[in-house]
C-alpha cells in the first residue's frame, strides 16, 4: 500500500511552485472538489449490495423447512387477516403465487415499511419494535467505536513515531486484548466490576422501573449502565486499530517525502501529524468501513452479555423464540445500517484522499 | 531468411476520463534475420508498445504485423509457432525473472514448452545456454536475487535464446544496468546475434549504443517514425529536427564546460 | 574501447563433469517456510502445536470423562483431584476443557481451509482477468464483505436442529472468505503486470501454469496470513455462537462450557475456575495465531522489523531517529578525501 505523495499543482511560469502549493495545502485552505465519479461508483456498488441483501433476506425463510414456519403461524391465531397476509409474504408461505410474484409482493411490503408483526412482542409491528431498540445500539456502538478508532489511531501513530521505545510493548498488549472474545471480556468485566466490586450495574441500559425520558437522572443512569459495555468494546477493538496504524506509520516514515520534510526543518510535531499520520490514516479509514460488519457482530454478543436492549438482543431473543418475522426484519435493518455506515466512511475517504479527487480532473 | 513486416501499425489506448492516447501512429518497418534495427526514442515515444505488440502481449488498433508474409495468428498452434520464432529480452533484470524459481527453472521452461530438445537432453541444453551467455554453471540452482543485475540480464538473454528464435526484441536491455557492464551485455547480444543469424530489434533511448550496435536506425517521436535509414547516416547526417535534438542532447566527452553555470546554460 | 571491455566482461566459465549438486529437498523446504522462521512465528507455532496435540490426545490426557457426574463434588474449586474444579453437576472442568479443544481446532481449521480455497480461486481469478469479469467477481466479494456475517450465521444456524461440526465449519467458511479474496485480488493485479508474468505469457505458457506456477508461489505469504487470520475468526465465531446458544452442539467446545457456566450463574458466584480457563484458552490460541501472523507480516514487510531495531540502535548511540539533522563528526584519518 503506497501512501499519498503531495502532487504539485501546475505552476504558472511566474510563480514559485512552493507558493502555489500542493493538493494537501489546497485542502487545508478549505477548497476541495467533490469527487462525483468516485462517489457515483460507490453509490452504484452499495445499491447493488442493498439489493443483494434484500434478496438474501427474501430467500432465507424460504430455505427453511416449510412446516416450521407453518406451525409458527398456526400457533398464533390472534393475527389480523392483513397482518397474516403480510407475514405469509414475508416468510415465504404464499406458495400459491409464483416465485416472481412473491418477490414483487415482498418488495411491495418493504417499500411500504411493513415488516410484519412480531409475535414475540405482542403482535406489535416489527418496524416499531426495531425502532425502539435501534437507538440504543447505534448510540452505544457508535460511541464506543468512534472512541476506539480515535484512541487506536492516535495511539498507533505515536507508537509508530516512537519506534524502538518502550511504547512498542503496547502493541502485543492490545493485540492480546483483541484476540480475547468479546463476550468473555464482557463477562469478566461483569464478574469483576459488577459482582465483586459493585461499581457498575450488571446489565440493561437503565434501572428497573424507569421509563425513558430526557431527565438528568435518566441520562445519568444510561451513562452508568453503559460504561461497562462501552469500555469492553473499546478495549477489545483497540488492538486492531493500533496495530494497523502503527504498521502504516512505519511504512510511511520510510518514504522520502518525510525525510524531506524533516530536512526542511519542519518541527517534529508537524511532520508526525500533518505529513506522516495524515497519509497513514487513509488505509485505516478504508479498513474502518470494511470492519463495520464485524463490529456489528460483536455488538450482538455484547448486548446479550449485558442484556442491553438493542437490536442484537432483539435478534437473539427472536432466534430463540423462532419469531421469524422479527428475525428477518432485524437482519434487514442491521444490513442497512452497515451499508449506511460504509457510505459515510467512503464519503469521508473520498474527501481525505487527494487521489480520488485527482481522477476527476 | 525470416522477415517480419510491421505494416502501418497504430495503437490507441482509451484512458478513462482523459480521452484517448495514440501510442503508435502509422509505424512501418521490416526486420530481417541477420540484421539489427535500432529503435530510438525518448520515454513515452511508443518504443515499448511496439515490443508488446510484436510479442503479442497487445494487439494493434489498426495495421498488421506479418511474419514471412503471413499475418500473425491470434491463438492456437499458429500463435505458438510464432512465439517460438520471436523472443523478447525485457528491460528490468530485477522484474523479468520470477523471484521464486531457480535459474534452471527459468531456462528449462521454454525448452520444455517448445520441445526444443528431447527431455533427456534438457539439462545439458541448459548448461550449453549458460555457457553461451558466458555465465558460470553454478548459477543454475540459484534464485534471481542471488545474482547481480548483469548476470540476471544474461539469464534473460539465455531464456530468450532457448527456443532458438529467429528474431529477438531487446527492450532497453541495458538501461537498468551499471554503466560499466552495459557494453559487455551489448556485445554479448551482438555476438549471439551474429552467430545465430538473428534479426534483432534493439529498442533504446541511447543514440550512441544504437549506432554502435545496429545496421539501421529508426527514430520514434510520440508514436511516429520521424526518420529512418542506415545507422551512420541517421547519426551523422540527421534530417529530422527531432533527431538533431536527440543527437545534441547526447553527452559528448570531447566538449569542455568552462564553468558550472556555463555548462548548465550551454547544455539547455 | 570495445575490445578491452569485452575480454574483461567474460568470466571464466566452468564446464565439465564436476557439476555442483542439486539443492536438497530440505533446503528447498526451508526456504519455502522462511516466513515462519523468526521468533514470533515460532512461538506462535509452538503454542498452536500444543493445542493441536491436546486435541489429538484428548482421550488420553483427560483424567475423567467430560460427562462424568459426581454429585458429591459440585461447584468445587480446584483441588488435587480436580485441577480445575468441578461444574454444577460435578463434572471435571479440566477434562471438559481438554475435550473442548478438539471441536475448536477441527472447526477452526476446516472453516479456514474452505474459506481460503474459495478466497484463492475468486481472488486470483478476479485479479488476473480484466474487464467486467474481474469487476463482477470483485463486486461479489465486496457484497460478502459488507453484509454483516454474524447475524447471517445466527439466522442460518438457527434453521438447523443439531448441525454437525462440518456444517458449522462450512457456514463459517462461506461467510469468511471475502477478506482474503479481496487482498489476493489486489496482489494478483499487481503481480500480473510484473515483467516475469509478461515473459511467461510471451513464451506461451498456458494460463493454468501462469497462475499456478508463476503467481501462486509469490502469493504464498499472503495466503498463509489470510489462512491464519481466518482460523482466528472461525474459532472466535464458533465459541461466540456456542456461548450464545445458537449452535446446540453435542460435542464440547470452549464456548459451550462458557454457556453452561453463564447459565448456572458462575460469573455471579465468582466460580472463576469454571469460566476463566475456557476463555484463557481461546485467548491463548488467538495470541498464538496472531504471533504467527506478525511473523509473516515482518517477513513480507521487512521495514516493520528493522524500523524498531534501527531506532533502538540509534538511541544507544545517543541519537534520536526522528532528528532532522545528523551530527557531523570529523575524522582524523588521512585517507578520506574521496
Amino acid at each position: 500500500m503506497t501512501a499519498v505523495q503531495p502532487h504539485p499543482a501546475e505552476p504558472s511560469p511566474t510563480r514559485d511552485a512552493l507558493e502555489v502549493g500542493t493538493t494537501a495545502t489546497t485542502v487545508a485552505r478549505g477548497r476541495s472538489r467533490v469527487p462525483w465519479r468516485f462517489l457515483a461508483g460507490r453509490a452504484g456498488f452499495y445499491l447493488f449490495t442493498l439489493w443483494a441483501a434484500i434478496t438474501i433476506n427474501f430467500f432465507l425463510p424460504r430455505m427453511m423447512k416449510g412446516d416450521a414456519v407453518d406451525q409458527y403461524l398456526s400457533r398464533n391465531r390472534n393475527v389480523s387477516p392483513e397482518a397474516a397476509d403480510a407475514l405469509r409474504s414475508l416468510l415465504g408461505l404464499d406458495t400459491d403465487k409464483s416465485l416472481l410474484q412473491q418477490y414483487v409482493d415482498y418488495w411491495g411490503l418493504l417499500l411500504r415499511g411493513d415488516l410484519g408483526v412480531s409475535l414475540l412482542h405482542g403482535l406489535r409491528p416489527v418496524t416499531e419494535v426495531i425502532s425502539q431498540a435501534l437507538p440504543w445500539t447505534v448510540g452505544l456502538v457508535g460511541f464506543a467505536t468512534v472512541v476506539s478508532f480515535a484512541i487506536g489511531t492516535i495511539g498507533g501513530a505515536v507508537v509508530g513515531w516512537r519506534r524502538g521505545s518502550r511504547l512498542d510493548g503496547l502493541i502485543p498488549l492490545t493485540t492480546f486484548l483483541s484476540t480475547i472474545p468479546y463476550f468473555w471480556l464482557g463477562l469478566l468485566a461483569i464478574a469483576l466490576f459488577s459482582v465483586t466490586l459493585g461499581w457498575f450495574p450488571i446489565g440493561k441500559a437503565y434501572g428497573v422501573g424507569m421509563t425513558p425520558e430526557w431527565s438528568a437522572e435518566f441520562v445519568g443512569q444510561v451513562i452508568h449502565h453503559g460504561t461497562l459495555p462501552a469500555a469492553t468494546i473499546v478495549l477489545a477493538s483497540l488492538g486492531g486499530w493500533m496495530l494497523g496504524m502503527r504498521n502504516m506509520m512505519l511504512t510511511v516514515l520510510d518514504e522520502d517525502y518525510v525525510m524531506v520534510a524533516q530536512a526542511k526543518g519542519m518541527p517534529n510535531r508537524r511532520v508526525l501529524w500533518r505529513y506522516a499520520a495524515r497519509n497513514a490514516v487513509l488505509p485505516q479509514i478504508q479498513s474502518f468501513a470494511l470492519s463495520i460488519g464485524f463490529i456489528v457482530g460483536g455488538t450482538i454478543v455484547m448486548e446479550m452479555v449485558f442484556s442491553y436492549p438493542g437490536v442484537g438482543k432483539l435478534l437473539l431473543d427472536a432466534t430463540n423464540a423462532k419469531d421469524y418475522a422479527l428475525m428477518q426484519g432485524v437482519f434487514l435493518v442491521i444490513t442497512l445500517s452497515v451499508l449506511v455506515a460504509n457510505v459515510l466512511a467512503d464519503v469521508a475517504y473520498a474527501f481525505l484522499d487527494p487521489r480520488t479527487r485527482q481522477t476527476e480532473a | 531468411m525470416t522477415v517480419l513486416e510491421v505494416d502501418r501499425v497504430t495503437k490507441v489506448y482509451a484512458v478513462r476520463g482523459a480521452g484517448q492516447i495514440k501510442a503508435l501512429d502509422d509505424v512501418s518497418f521490416t526486420l530481417e534475420s541477420g540484421r539489427t534495427i535500432g529503435l530510438v526514442g525518448q520515454s513515452g515515444s511508443g518504443k515499448s508498445t511496439i515490443a508488446r505488440i510484436l510479442t503479442q502481449l497487445e494487439t494493434p488498433t489498426s495495421g498488421q504485423v506479418r511474419l514471412d508474409g503471413q499475418p500473425i495468428p491470434r491463438r492456437g498452434a499458429g500463435l505458438r509457432a510464432y512465439r517460438q520464432k520471436l523472443r523478447m529480452v525485457f528491460q528490468d533484470p530485477f522484474a523479468s525473472l520470477n523471484p521464486y524459481h531457480s535459474i534452471r527453472y527459468h531456462l528449462e521452461r521454454p525448452l520444455r514448452l517448445d520441445g526444443v530438445v528431447p527431455g533427456a537432453e534438457v539439462e545439458d541444453e541448459v548448461r550449453r545456454l549458460l555457457t553461451r551467455v558466458r555465465l558460470d554453471h553454478d548459477v543454475i540452482d540459484r534464485r534471481p536475487h542471488e545474482l547481480s543485475g548483469g548476470q540476471r540480464q544474461r539469464v534473460a538473454i539465455a531464456r530468450a535464446l532457448a527456443s532458438r528464435p529467429r528474431l529477438l526484441v531487446a527492450d532497453e536491455p541495458v538501461s537498468m544496468l551499471d554503466v560499466s557492464i552495459r557494453l559487455g551485455v551489448l556485445n554479448l547480444l551482438a555476438d549471439l546475434g551474429r552467430e545465430e543469424g538473428l534479426g534483432v530489434l534493439y529498442i533504446t533511448h541511447d543514440l550512441a549504443t544504437a549506432r554502435h550496435f545496429s545496421d539501421e536506425i529508426l527514430v520514434l517521436n510520440q508514436g511516429r517514425v520521424v526518420e529512418s535509414g542506415p545507422a551512420d547516416d541517421v547519426i551523422l547526417r540527421p534530417q529530422d529536427p527531432y533527431t538533431r535534438e536527440l543527437r545534441a542532447a547526447s553527452p559528448d566527452p570531447e566538449k569542455h564546460f568552462g564553468s558550472v553555470s556555463g555548462a548548465l546554460g550551454g547544455a539547455r | 574501447m570495445t575490445t578491452d571491455l569485452r575480454t574483461e566482461q567474460a568470466p571464466q566459465v566452468r564446464t565439465g563433469p564436476t557439476a555442483p549438486p542439486r539443492v536438497t529437498v530440505r533446503a528447498r523446504l526451508g526456504s519455502a517456510f522462511a516466513m515462519f522462521r523468526n521468533r514470533k512465528s515460532i512461538t506462535g507455532l509452538v503454542i498452536l502445536g500444543f493445542f493441536v496435540l491436546v486435541a489429538a490426545l484428548a482421550d488420553v490426557l483427560a483424567p475423567y470423562s467430560p460427562t462424568q457426574v459426581d454429585h458429591t463434588a459440585r461447584f468445587e474449586p480446584p483441588s488435587a483431584e480436580h485441577w480445575l474444579g468441578t461444574t454444577h453437576l460435578g463434572e471435571d472442568v479440566l477434562s471438559q476443557v481438554i475435550h473442548g479443544t478438539r471441536g475448536v481446532i477441527v472447526v477452526g481449521f476446516l472453516a479456514a481451509i474452505m474459506a481460503t480455497i474459495i478466497a484463492i480461486v475468486v481472488g486470483v481469478v478476479a485479479g488476473y482477468l480484466r474487464g467486467w469479469r474481474s469487476e463482477s467477481l470483485s463486486a461479489l466479494t465486496n457484497v460478502f464483505l459488507v453484509i454483516p456475517g454474524l447475524p447471517l450465521i445466527i439466522i442460518v444456524a438457527s434453521m438447523f436442529e443439531n448441525p454437525p461440526l462440518v456444517l458449522i465449519a462450512a457456514v463459517l467458511g462461506l461467510t469468511g472468505w471475502a477478506w482474503g479474496a479481496r487482498v489476493l485480488r489486489a496482489q494478483t493485479m499487481s503481480l500480473r503486470n510484473r515483467d516475469f508474468v509478461q515473459a511467461a505469457r510471451a513464451n506461451g505458457e498456458p494460463l493454468w501454469r501462469i497462475i499456478g506456477h508463476e503467481m501462486l508461489p509469490n502469493l504464498m505469504a499472503l495466503i498463509a496470513a489470510s489462512f491464519v487470520g481466518t482460523v482466528t475468526a472461525a474459532i472466535l465465531g464458533l465459541t461466540t455462537l456456542s456461548y450464545i446458544g445458537v449452535i446446540p452442539v453435542n460435542t464440547y467446545n470452549w464456548g459451550t462450557i462458557l454457556n453452561w457456566a453463564g447459565a448456572q450463574g458462575a460469573f455471579r458466584q465468582n466460580q472463576w475456575w469454571w469460566f476463566l480457563p475456557p476463555g484463557l484458552c481461546i485467548a491463548a490460541i488467538g495470541v498464538a495465531l496472531s504471533l504467527i501472523n506478525f511473523g509473516i507480516d515482518e517477513y513480507v514487510n521487512p521495514r516493520l522489523r528493522s524500523a524498531g531495531e534501527r531506532a533502538r540502535a540509534m538511541r544507544k548511540r545517543g541519537l534520536d531517529v526522528n532528528d532532522p539533522v545528523t551530527a557531523v563528526r570529523t575524522t582524523t584519518s588521512a585517507g578520506d578525501d574521496a
